[in-house]
This record gives structure tokens, C-alpha cells and sequence, in this order.
């Protein structure tokens, strides 16, 4: 490849990229690390992280991780179906889907969730039509539920999408000759369709929960303010508290646990490549 | 039959789902009443009152500049990195991958965290500059990710044999090998674009006070009460993202049926 005379130049015109990415990507997170394992007289000190484990902090912990992996595995109840059915259609029909279903995504996050408050008040849309119907009314709003829901609702296209993706890739060739061998259509779902769709679901997966877990507009907005998750309390120590170190030392936290989840995603991609 | 039957239903249940919010959003911003759950009458109050109302132009003209901006430097900075990755030793091309994949891995807000500590550090007063240097680094991966694949699948024999028959290399380079990459400079524009667009956590942790973007605006007046005028602006966003698909649909397909 002789695109560049020498390799100087390659790197001369990386460089600048280079030096964005240094000051940008990497000095930010080693300041997040630097500010998570000091305290406010810049000696070195675990007791930030360690402050996870207080009942307070733990309990929002503990909701969001609970909250985050429920509304994964509702996203990923719906969208399997959802995949399946699209990658079963015709090509011309099923790109206008898709394109049907990822377009609520161009409407600002913010707004979305905000219909729902609408939706879910007490004496909002939802409610209004099921009293003129004679039916008892919901009251979820301010609940753990809503705030699934909201999740649910903000998240879902980035499961359908890849879960579509890996779908549609199968070759028809393999399902048929699984029929052909005499395989029933449920043996055909789970020892072809299914191992063969892991990649998508796993990135799914990843780019649901990561999300659900980390949010706190979402909790805000449809959990009232009392329903506090984690994010909300990082939020709270930047943005009110202005205790920076503790708010280091729980992005620290959540860090392992993006960390975890990443090595989950790289063993079962391993895996679902052999399969 | 049962099943298509099934799949219909479900279809639809789905796009019931996905389309009642933000139905429920247009019919509101047409009714009279302050109330969300009373329909006091068919306005057009609301639209009026946008236009005069600053707080909300000024949003939507910072949120807009930012996300245009943001997209011509992640984009420009994004695409030359990819063509100079070509010369670079694989190992360090790899390392650079590895970076870049960090924001898109990392949760916004430890980015949008991480970011701000930076800006408080090298004492840069928070507001419009300090958004577009967010913007541009988590947009530039979004960038590299689509145009890479198409760099690493090039054939250079073309670009060569150019140079070969007396193109200059300038010449060749934007004959043979920027062509190939266009596909994935746009796309990744407008991937960019829409991040920027859509951002909420950055922008929230990067802004400082009294500047705010359509998403920061937005949430804080969740706590003080929404106004009606935010209905009336989503539904026209709406509606201008819908005819900006339909002609980004109709476009190429238009240019084959002249083919």
C-alpha cells in the first residue's frame, strides 16, 4: 500500500486525532479514577468506593441492578418475536418496519419519557380513557414499574435492532435442511435459530442494560424524586452535593460493572461463534 | 391462517406501543386546555406562543449549532485519522481502536463525568465551547466506526494504477479511494448528527449554568411543570424528522428509476 510515502507521515497525520483522544478520552477517566481514590486532602484512599456498601447507596445499587436486568429481559421477551416475524417478511416490507420501529429513537429521549408522565398521571391520558370505559384505572406512575416501563420504552429498538440484524443473516439454506433432516419446527428453533442469533442478542443485551443501569433522567422523571437508582445518586453528588471524590469513587463502581459486562459479552460471543 | 394471523396482531400491538406516546404528544399540543388530561378544545395557541417565546428558540438554535458543528469536525477529524490508520503498524492501530471504543462502551454518565472534571481542571468556563469538545469526542467513534470497515475492504491496486498512468497522488486519492468512502463518511455524519442531537447526560454534566439545549431545557422544566409550548415544539420535530427520512428514502431510490 504506497497511499502514504513513509510511515512519518501516517503518524504526523494521525496525530492530531491521537492528541484528541489522549486529552479527551484518556485523562478524563484517569481524573475520575485519580478523584474516586483520594480524598478531599489528595491522600490516597478506598473509603469512596467502599461507601457503596453503606445500607443507602447499596439499596440504590441493588434497585438499579434489579431494574436495569428486568427491563432487559421484558426488551428481549418483545423483541425476539418481533425479529423473528421481521426477518420472516418480504425485504421491501420489513425495511419500512424496521425503519418504523427505530424512528421513535429521532424524537428527543427527554420528550419520549415525558409523554409517558403523561400518559401514566394519575389523572393523565391513560387513566381519563379507562374511567369513560368504566374500568378501574392504573396507578403506577412514581413506582419501580413506570420506571421499567420508561426503560422499556427509551431502550427497545437497540434490541430489536441487532437481534433483527443477526435473524435476517441466517441462511434459509441451513433451516431447511434441519426440516429436511427431519427436525420439528420447536428442535429447529433451538438448536439452529436460536444459537445462531446469540451475537445479536447478546450486544443487545449489552446495549440495554448498560443504559437501564447507568440512567437517572428516566427515575427522575417517571419515579417521582423518591425512587432513587444509582445514576441519580452519582448525579446528586456532582451536581448538588459537589462531593466529587464520591461521585468518582461510584463511577468507579459502575465502571466495574461495565467491566463485568464486558467480559460476559466476550465469553458468550465466543461461544456463539463455535455453536 | 393462525399464525399470520398472531404476527399481525402482535405487529401491531408492538407499533401501538412504540407510536401511542407520541400521538398522545400531537394531539396535545392542540388542545386548549392547561390541563394534560382535559380536552378543553381544538388551538393553535401553543404554536403561536413558540415563536415568541426566546428560551425555546434559543435552545433549539444552540442545540442545532452544536450538532451541526460537532458533526463537521467529528467528521473531518474522524474520516483523516481512518486513512492515515492505513500507514500505521497494526499494533498501534490497534491501540487507537481500543481508545476509541471507550466512549461508546463507558455509560454517558461517567463520560459526561469524566468530561467535566477535565473542563473544571484546565478551568474552561462551561457553556457552548465546552458542549462542542464533548460532542465532537463522543461523536468522532461513531464516525471511525463506519468508515473503517470500508477502508480496511479497499483495493489500493486502483489508487496505485493511477499514480502509475500520472495522476498526482491528490489527484488519485480523490478519484479512486475517497468515492469508496463516501457511503461511510455519511453515515457516519449522520449517526453523529443524531447522537448530538439526542444527547441528554453529556450536554447535562458539560453545560454549566444558563446555557441550555433543547434536552437540558426540557429537564429541568420537568420539575417546575411542563409547558404546552414544548408539545407544540416536539410535535413539529416530529414531524420534520419524519419528512427529513422520507426524502433520505425517497432519494436514492428515485436516482435508480432514472437508471
Amino acid at each position: 500500500m504506497k497511499l502514504f510515502k513513509n510511515k512519518k507521515s501516517a503518524y504526523l497525520m494521525s496525530s492530531p486525532y491521537i492528541a484528541w483522544a489522549l486529552i479527551f478520552i484518556v485523562v478524563p477517566l484517569c481524573m475520575v479514577i485519580y478523584y474516586g481514590l483520594t480524598d478531599s486532602h489528595g491522600a490516597m484512599t478506598f473509603s469512596n468506593i467502599a461507601t457503596i456498601a453503606k445500607p443507602g447507596y447499596l439499596k440504590a445499587l441493588r434497585r438499579s441492578v434489579v431494574l436495569a436486568l428486568a427491563s432487559t429481559l421484558v426488551c428481549f421477551i418483545l423483541a425476539y418475536p418481533l425479529g423473528m416475524i421481521l426477518s420472516s417478511m418480504k425485504l421491501k416490507r420489513n425495511t419500512f418496519l424496521v425503519t418504523l420501529f427505530i424512528l421513535p429513537m429521532w424524537m428527543n429521549f427527554l420528550l419520549r419519557t415525558l409523554t409517558w408522565m403523561t400518559l401514566l398521571e394519575g389523572k393523565g391520558v391513560i387513566n381519563t380513557v379507562l374511567e369513560f370505559l368504566h374500568l378501574p384505572t392504573i396507578n403506577i406512575i412514581n413506582t419501580p414499574s413506570a420506571i421499567i416501563l420508561g426503560m422499556v420504552y427509551n431502550f427497545l429498538p437497540f434490541m430489536i435492532l441487532p437481534i433483527y440484524n443477526s435473524l435476517s443473516r441466517i441462511d434459509d439454506n441451513v433451516i431447511n435442511a434441519a426440516r429436511d433432516l427431519g427436525a420439528n419446527s420447536l428442535q429447529t428453533f433451538l438448536r439452529i435459530t436460536l444459537p445462531l442469533s446469540v451475537p445479536g442478542i447478546i450486544s443487545g443485551i449489552t446495549m440495554v442494560f448498560i443504559p437501564a443501569l447507568t440512567t437517572f433522567a428516566i427515575s427522575t422523571m417517571l419515579g417521582g424524586s423518591k425512587i432513587l437508582l444509582i445514576g441519580n445518586v452519582i448525579e446528586q453528588e456532582f451536581t448538588q452535593l459537589y462531593d466529587w471524590h464520591l461521585g468518582s469513587g461510584l463511577s468507579i463502581v459502575l465502571m466495574i460493572f461495565i467491566l463485568i459486562n464486558m467480559v460476559v459479552e466476550s465469553i458468550f460471543d465466543k461461544q456463539g461463534g463455535l455453536s | 391462517m393462525m399464525k399470520k394471523v398472531f404476527e399481525r396482531v402482535y405487529l401491531a400491538l408492538l407499533l401501538i406501543f412504540m407510536y401511542a406516546p407520541i400521538v398522545t404528544l400531537i394531539v396535545l399540543s392542540f388542545n386548549s386546555s392547561k390541563s394534560r388530561a382535559k380536552w378543553g378544545g381544538f388551538t393553535l395557541n401553543w404554536y403561536v406562543n413558540l415563536m415568541s417565546d426566546e428560551a425555546v428558540a434559543s435552545a433549539l438554535v444552540n442545540t442545532l449549532t452544536i450538532a451541526v458543528l460537532a458533526t463537521v469536525f467529528s467528521t473531518i477529524i474522524g474520516t483523516f485519522t481512518c486513512i492515515a490508520m492505513i500507514g500505521i503498524s497494526k499494533k498501534m492501530r490497534s491501540v487507537i481502536m481500543g481508545i476509541t471504543n471507550i466512549p461508546m462502551i463507558n455509560a454517558d454518565i461517567v463520560t459526561g463525568i469524566s468530561l467535566m472534571l477535565l473542563f473544571r481542571f484546565l478551568h474552561l468556563s462551561s457553556g457552548f465551547s465546552t458542549i462542542l469538545l464533548a460532542h465532537i469526542t463522543f461523536n468522532i467513534p461513531f464516525v471511525m466506526l463506519s468508515v473503517m470497515p470500508r477502508i480496511k475492504n479497499m483495493n489500493f491496486y486502483v489508487y496505485e494504477a493511477a499514480l502509475d498512468l500520472g495522476a498526482s497522488p491528490a489527484y488519485a486519492f480523490s478519484k479512486t479511494v475517497l468515492p469508496d468512502l463516501v457511503p461511510g463518511i455519511v453515515s457516519g455524519a449522520l449517526m453523529a448528527f443524531t447522537m448530538s442531537l439526542d444527547d441528554f447526560i453529556i450536554t447535562y454534566f458539560t453545560k454549566g449554568s444558563g446555557f441550555e439545549t433543547l434536552s437540558t431545557l426540557i429537564y429541568s422544566e420537568v420539575k417546575k411543570g411542563i409547558k404546552p409550548e414544548i408539545y407544540a415544539l416536539s410535535a413539529i420535530i416530529f414531524v420534520v424528522v419524519l419528512v427529513l427520512l422520507f426524502i433520505v428514502n425517497r432519494a436514492p431510490a428515485s436516482k435508480t428509476n432514472k437508471k
